[in-house]
């Protein structure tokens, strides 16, 4: 690694707060490229153990082994926030790299979504997910690794099941229905109260009790800790740590190409402006800058997916130069993907990008459709909807204890991949150790009832 | 800044935690320990597989599919809507055969899991080991006398020997008996020392060797014959985990019969009808040529889809009944893919009397792969149980007497 680079970190803070970035303070930590490898794959510099990272993990490796994929940071926000850079960095990308750090870090202090799960994890996600991994390495040792990871297999596989507008905290449901009479108190209930005492006896009746769940639950690892009926508690804190990881993991999943975008946008900036960084050293890092942001794979023609750090970046570049910066300081503290693709993609952006919306064929046929602004926004956005995940929601636990998950195919358009579904219940039937009965539709769109065991 | 000079600055050459653990190579560890047991609890269906088999090394290679962590996930689509970038018109079609997951999945584990193949190794006598726990199959009894085989054996002690053999508990006994007198510091003279000596003992036999024989006529179509293979690989693992020294011996036959080597045995093929007793008659040779029948445990297994012809039926049932006289058992596997006729063939029905005479012997009928496990184990309990039976056995000596 290059010492020189840290010659460069204040200098680059000094200029990035002058340009009106405001970030919490940030540790630059250079790591071995293999340790940068497995942040990626968890996510998290110390992650809970379970077999699906190990696959994921391979997956990484073989990437990295044909030079598809080079990490030259990771960035998790927080106060202070910590960046770990890979060691194989030069110093140009060194440079740019923590111009791009500091962008994240000013998106993760002021945007809307960011801080509002920032104040229910804590700005301390890192430690947090550490202490859960501790705590779940005591759970193997206490439980015995079987368990734990029977555990581990159900709240991963539904770890894109919370939901974010809940508290992370949330309290459970009331017990009892409230009365709805008593609600009413004017001057006539009163009187008539006292009228005739007995009339008033009926009390203890009316008390009843609120069903479960009060509402469809779509926050699964929320509802299965808190209301599944065998459920050790130790288990149940499993599924609790899976889901607070998963509240930090939303905002980096929902502003993906505002935020990388932000980022591109001002190391590209913060280096232009940087005239300390010498000249040998800015053409690496510009050059290097535009490897990142470039649209399509040098060789290729086409590219049937959107780069996220081209696209924000476009799309920043467009909106600072119209509006300015104060705008554009708006738009990033108050929107997700959803707003800021819909609003601020405009059509002449699109045609100046060349972003096109296709139908891909089973067969593997794919046919460019006609330009259609609305329906090029919701194809882009489409696998961003619900964190990525089907709709499905807890409905109703029978008294025997089944519980009944319902999927909402008019919201997803098709019914859920029935092998699959099969397995995550059969996860899941392991700690809910009732009956589970999950509805979606079929091909045919009638409905359709996969049960477990 | 402080924090990030600080960090750098702190420990010169400490080692970091994470240069010494690797999160992900233990958790792919755990996923290879995943797919080894599911390997493992379906062991008869995948190895039924013909493709399993590698011949010459001890080792059996199954590839098998990265294990996937299943989420919730909508079906998918006939057709489904994604956004790329780059210089297309409205209209234009092109053909991407690699992307066959449509665009919807950019979460985690939207890739699409099948790409990746493993091949796992397992070893062939791990499988052995599992499959005779699974199915629970007896171990083979030896039979036969004693044979030229000697093995060292230890035995006695002696004043002389190598420094390696030296016996220190002996030696101090000894010590401690010439002496006699406990207190002093006891001092060793060459006297004390024993060394253990070893002497040459002759071994029982556990000498085995089995005859395959097969008919490559032209009525035995590709398949029957991998059939073949795969049972035969099977059979010789089985008898391996009873016999130390194992001898294979191929015989292949239309209307003539041949002796080949293992490679070049299941490539063979030839035209023409099928003459059983010509097979039998090589196997016949070989044996009185080079085993005897006293010594050594001599198994037959035929594998034939039973077309012989109806002249032969004299000559086949008398070569049989020799051979069967001296094997300790006689196996038949009819192959016939496709047709299922239930032994009820010529060679079939000789197998039959032979059975019914009280010989050592069976029949099985393989009509499919999945057919292997269930002649396996037919086989091998037949097997043990004709061992109890014959009468022709001699006991086996206890181990260590010559």
């Amino acid at each position: 690694m290059s010492e020189g680079w840290q010659n460069y970190v204040r200098r680059i803070e000094e200029l990035a707060a002058a340009s009106g970035l405001k970030f919490h303070p940030v540790d630059f930590e250079a790591v071995p490229d293999s340790f940068m490898m497995e942040i990626a794959v968890y996510g998290l510099p110390v992650r809970m153990p379970h077999w699906s990272f190990g696959v994921r993990y391979i997956y990484q490796l073989i990437q990295r082994h044909m030079g598809h994929s080079r990490l030259f940071e990771v960035v998790f926000p927080g106060n202070p926030g910590h960046a770990y850079l890979a060691e194989s960095n030069g110093l140009a990308e060194n440079i740019l790299v923590t111009a791009h750090v500091l962008g994240h870090a000013d998106f993760a202090r002021n945007n809307l979504l960011f801080r509002r799960c920032q104040e229910q994890v804590s700005e301390r996600i890192v430690e947090h997910a550490a202490n859960h991994a501790r705590q779940i390495q005591q759970a193997i040792e206490t439980h015995g690794a079987q368990r734990v990871e029977a555990a581990l297999d159900a709240a991963l596989s539904l770890e894109q099941h919370v939901d974010i507008d809940q508290a992370l905290r949330r309290p459970r449901y009331p017990e009892y229905l409230e009365d709805a009479k008593a609600l009413v108190d004017d001057e006539f209930h009163r009187r008539f109260a006292a009228l005739e005492p007995a009339a008033g006896g009926s009390v203890v009746e009316s008390k009843k009790r609120a069903p479960v769940p009060a509402h469809p639950e779509r926050d699964l690892l929320w509802f299965v800790a808190n209301y599944a009926p065998e459920m050790e508690s130790w288990e149940r804190d499993i599924f609790l740590a899976v889901r607070e990881e998963s509240f930090y993991f939303y905002p980096v999943f929902a502003t993906q190409i505002m935020n990388e975008g932000w980022a591109s946008y001002w190391h590209a900036r913060l280096l232009r402006e940087a005239d300390f960084v010498p000249q040998q050293a800015y053409l690496d890092a510009i050059k290097c800058h535009s490897d990142v942001v470039r649209p399509v794979a040098a060789e290729q023609q086409v590219s049937l997916s959107i780069n996220p750090y081209h696209l924000g970046f476009a799309m920043w570049e467009k909106i600072v130069a119209k509006d300015g910066l104060e705008a554009a300081r708006h738009i990033m503290e108050q929107d997700d993907d959803f707003g800021f693709v819909r609003n601020h993609l405009t059509r002449e952006l699109a045609d100046e990008l060349g972003l096109f919306r296709y139908s891909a064929r089973s067969d593997g046929q794919i046919k460019v459709l006609e330009a259609d602004l609305t329906a090029l926004h919701e194809a882009l956005l489409g696998p961003k909807y619900n964190f990525g995940a089907p709709t499905v929601s807890a409905m109703r636990v029978r008294n025997d204890g089944t519980l009944e998950l319902v999927h909402d195919s008019s919201v997803d358009g098709r019914g859920l991949d029935l092998e699959r579904s099969r397995k995550v219940l059969d996860y899941l039937q392991k700690l809910w150790r009732r009956p589970i009965v999950l509805t979606t539709v079929n091909q045919a769109g009638s409905a359709l009832e996969l049960t477990a065991p | 800044m402080n924090e990030a000079d600080g960090r750098h600055g702190d420990k010169p050459g400490a080692a970091k935690w994470y240069e010494l653990f690797s999160r992900g190579a233990r958790d792919w560890l755990r996923h290879d320990e995943k797919v080894r047991e599911a390997v493992r609890a379906n062991l008869p269906e995948i190895i039924a597989g013909g493709e399993v088999i590698n011949d010459s090394s001890r080792t059996v290679r199954v590839p098998v599919r990265m294990l996937e962590h299943y989420h919730f996930r909508l079906r998918r689509p006939e057709e489904s809507q994604g956004a790329g970038q780059g210089k297309a018109k409205p209209g234009d079609v092109f053909s991407d055969p690699t992307r066959q997951q449509g665009p919807g999945n950019k979460g985690e584990g939207g890739r699409d899991e099948g790409e990746i193949q493993l091949l796992l190794e397992f070893k062939v006598d791990d499988i052995v080991d599992w499959l005779w726990e699974e199915m629970q199959l007896p171990n083979l009894k030896a039979r036969a006398g004693p044979s030229d085989e000697t093995d060292w054996v230890r035995e006695g002690w002696d004043r002389r020997g190598a420094r390696s053999r030296l016996d220190r508990r002996r030696s101090f006994k000894e010590l401690v008996k010439r002496r006699g007198t406990p207190g002093a510091t006891p001092t060793f003279t060459d006297e004390d020392l024993r060394f253990r000596q070893l002497t040459r003992r002759r071994q029982p036999a556990v000498h085995a060797v089995v005859f395959f024989m097969l008919d490559v006529s032209g009525s035995m179509s590709d398949r029957d014959r991998k059939l073949a293979k795969t049972f035969f690989f099977w059979v010789v693992q089985g008898l391996r985990r009873a016999y130390r020294s194992l001898e294979t011996v191929f015989v292949a036959h239309t209307t003539e019969a041949w002796e080949f080597n293992e490679p070049d045995f299941f490539q063979v093929s030839g035209t023409g009808g099928t003459v059983a007793s010509t097979g039998l008659a090589k196997v016949r040779e070989i044996i009185d040529a080079r085993y005897n029948p006293g010594r050594s445990n001599i198994y037959l297994f035929y594998a034939s889809d039973g077309d012989n012809s109806v002249s032969d039926a004299g000559d086949a049932r008398a070569a049989l009944s020799t051979i069967a006289g001296d094997a300790c058992f006689t196996g038949y596997v009819e192959v016939s893919s496709g047709l299922s006729r239930q032994l009820a063939t010529e060679t079939g029905k000789l197998f039959a009397e032979l059975t019914a005479a009280g010989c050592a012997a069976g029949s099985y009928a393989l009509n499919d792969f999945d057919d292997v496990w269930g002649a396996v184990r037919h086989f091998f309990t037949a097997e043990s149980h004709a061992g109890d039976a014959a009468p022709s056995g001699d006991p086996a000596p206890p181990p260590g007497n010559p």
